[in-house]
């Protein structure tokens, strides 16, 4: 997915969100025209124009967007976290096709990052390849889960066989809800697992698109036993925090 | 973003004779029966200034700087990888090891330009010692694949330096005195003690001098850096208790002296220092050029410094080089003293401890870190080496307690399969861009 994030004076006055296909240059381009339409713009009117994400050097001083920041993804969450929700310390970022940790002090520095880019079991790609399994839209897949009081323990590591298990256990009448429930609870150890690298300390902040996942939400607390913050419009706060960026760099 | 140059910067003179003397060394080896010379194998551990007592014309190729020439070249290491698996040995293997042994089944030999001429130089003997599990299987299985090598194994478990008493070392002496024994024997050769006082004698100078010149590493900006220092280095795994590794070393000391005098630097953008851990992927040493956009330099690591380098804490408290023999004022006159010296000299040398405690590398790396003068850490997860890796997680942590940041990378030294060169750049990106923010 690609976000757009447009700031005037610190604040978001426009914001798209679409998905991107092959070509990414051009639908990043589909993607900002999107937000400049929103509030009649065009891109001349833009002063600074920051990238970040995995493609982010697909735009970055080229064109037809000439991105004139570039900035690391874990960098872009903590800031767009810090300035929503100062006393975060740990940023967990979990998108469609990874997942990401970042623990910050008071004054906002990185102390540790930690990413999995490899194993789609981490990351929402797997909440998608269950709820085709599940036959259930994956916008209600969160929802389903909280439906259950049950733990079923997924065995599977992986993405692929896990496709499987999931069968196997609709096979033996396990309900879909109580699947669903052990799907997050599986995400969530994994991500569980990866933050703990960096060293957990309040407040957690959940931030992309996974976090609008209340199922996932509901297992995180569980698995790392604290209370999680899930930011508004989670799936922005990655590129919130590179237009702030950009908004800093006027400044300079 | 790119950072401006601030610092003059020149290639290094020494470079072209340094790659002559390895470019040498592989060829002497291949060439050795042709002048009735004798063809050693062993690992860079292994007391290879012992087996110069036979004669000026023991020519040796040493097990680990081969499989990194092999991983250097991606095309051939593969088919060695490939060869070496589809014999049995399995993929979780020391990577040289299966590299190696890969050339001897293929039957080619890997030159340093990158020729693979046909025809694996079949070894004499192995002269070997057991630095960790992997180096004790190594030669075994080379002189099953070669139809039967002789071969003596020194046994240096003997635990860490500060632990080293009279027994100890006795233990270590006795092996090396059985094995001169077992070198006559097999290669019909009378011993020459002459011969083996001036190998050690070489060994602790150009080991010494090895130091000194990392001690040059300490200046800002850096001379070196470490893409480069590998280079030189190497030279010290293959030929360390030679004359002309000696003297070479004295050169390049002179002239990284020179560049520290005039401020030349490795990197003329220096502004963030950091240092790597264990072998590096052998295959991307583009990385450290990858680093320089960031102003990032390598100023060594633990690996290059200490692995031949030798040693010991000096009267202000720093790191230094170990004093050898001769600049103490001691005169090796026996067999029985030089083998005393070659053991302590070598049993002292950092890199040896680690493989006791991950406390004693946790402390020389965070030596390093503070008289090196580092922003950061990298850190290869080498999945190629269970020696050098050991312990490499809890160094992380203990780097990170003490507020020096780490970024940890996975990968393999000597198996390209294993290294994610997109997703390691990707997270060099991360860890620069914050390290200059900080």
């Amino acid at each position: 997915m690609i976000k757009v994030v447009l700031l005037d004076d610190r604040k978001t006055v426009a914001k798209s969100n679409i998905l991107s296909g092959f070509d990414q240059n051009a639908s990043v381009e589909s993607a900002l025209n999107t937000a400049m339409q929103q509030i009649g713009i065009i891109k001349s009117e833009i002063t600074n124009i920051a990238a970040t994400g995995v493609a982010r050097k697909v735009i970055y001083l080229q064109p037809p967007i000439n991105a004139n920041i570039e900035t690391a993804e874990v960098l872009a969450d903590i800031k767009g976290a810090i300035d929503i929700h100062p006393s975060a310390r740990v940023v967990i970022d979990v998108g469609a096709e990874e997942g990401k940790a970042v623990r910050c002090d008071e004054k906002g520095k990185v102390i540790d990052f930690v990413s999995n880019e490899r194993c789609a079991a981490g990351a929402g790609v797997f909440i998608e390849a269950m709820s085709r399994a599940l036959e259930i839209d994956v916008q209600d897949f969160g929802a389903l889960a909280l439906q259950s009081q049950k733990t079923i323990p997924m065995n599977s590591q992986c993405t692929v066989f896990a496709e499987s298990e999931v069968i196997s256990l609709l096979h033996s009448n396990i309900t879909k809800e109580d699947i669903a429930r052990s799907v997050n609870d599986a995400i969530a150890g994994r991500v569980a697992s990866m933050t703990r690298r960096i060293g957990l300390e309040n407040d957690l902040v959940l931030v992309g698109g996974m976090a609008k996942n209340v199922g996932y939400v509901d297992a995180m607390k569980r698995t790392l036993q604290t209370d999680v913050i899930v930011l508004p419009e989670p799936e922005f706060i990655g590129a919130y925090g590179a237009a702030l960026t950009a908004a800093e760099y006027q400044q300079k | 973003m790119e950072i401006a140059a601030k610092y003059p910067t020149e290639r290094l003179k020494c470079w072209g004779k340094a790659k002559e003397i390895r470019k040498k060394y592989y060829e002497d080896y291949m060439n050795a029966h042709d002048s009735g010379g004798l063809r050693m194998v062993g690992g860079a551990w292994s007391f290879s200034a012992i087996p110069s007592g036979l004669g000026d014309d023991i020519f040796s190729l040493t097990g680990e700087p081969y499989g990194a020439n092999i991983s250097f070249n991606k095309d051939f290491s593969i088919k060695c990888l490939e060869a070496a698996e589809k014999h049995g040995y399995a993929r979780t293997l020391c990577a040289y090891m299966r590299n190696y042994w890969g050339s001897i089944l293929l039957d080619k030999y890997c030159l340093t330009d990158g020729t693979i001429v046909d025809g694996f130089p079949k070894p004499d003997f192995i002269w070997q010692d057991h630095i960790c599990c992997s180096h004790a299987k190594w030669y075994q299985v080379v002189s099953e694949l070669e139809g039967g090598i002789p071969q003596f194994c020194i046994d240096v478990s003997v635990g860490p330096y500060n632990e080293l008493n009279e027994n100890r070392l006795n233990y270590v002496v006795s092996q090396m005195n059985d094995g001169i024994e077992w070198l006559q024997k097999v290669t019909g050769r009378d011993y020459d003690d002459d011969k083996l006082i001036e190998a050690v004698n070489n060994e602790c100078r150009s080991t010494s001098l090895w130091a000194e010149i990392c001690v040059l590493n300490k200046a800002v900006p850096a001379p070196l850096d470490e893409k480069t220092i590998y280079a030189l280095y190497v030279l010290g795994t293959i030929l360390k208790h030679s004359k002309v590794v000696a003297d070479f070393y004295e050169e390049v000391r002179d002239e990284v002296k020179d560049r520290v005098n005039r401020g030349i630097a490795a990197v003329p953008n220096e502004s963030i220092r950091v240092m790597t851990d264990t072998q590096p992927p052998w295959g991307f040493l583009k990385i450290f050029r990858y680093l320089e956009k960031f102003g990032g330099i390598s100023v060594g690591s633990l690996y290059t410094f200490a692995l031949i380098g030798a040693w010991e804490d000096k009267e202000d408290g720093t790191w230094g080089p170990r004093t050898t023999p001769q600049q103490q004022g001691i005169e090796i006159k026996t067999r029985e003293q030089a083998l005393r010296i070659l053991a302590d000299w070598n049993l002292s040398k950092p890199e040896w401890q680690h493989f006791y405690s991950h406390e004693y590398k946790s402390e020389m790396m965070l030596r390093i870190a503070r008289e090196w003068k580092l922003d950061g850490v990298l850190l290869h997860y080498n999945r190629g080496c269970e020696g050098l890796t050991l312990g490499i997680a809890e160094n992380r942590l203990a780097i990170q307690k003490a507020g020096i940041p780490v970024l940890a990378f996975e990968g393999n030294m000597g198996d390209e399969r294993e290294f994610d060169e997109i997703r390691t750049t990707r997270q060099i990106d991360t860890f620069m861009e914050n390290l200059r923010k900080r």
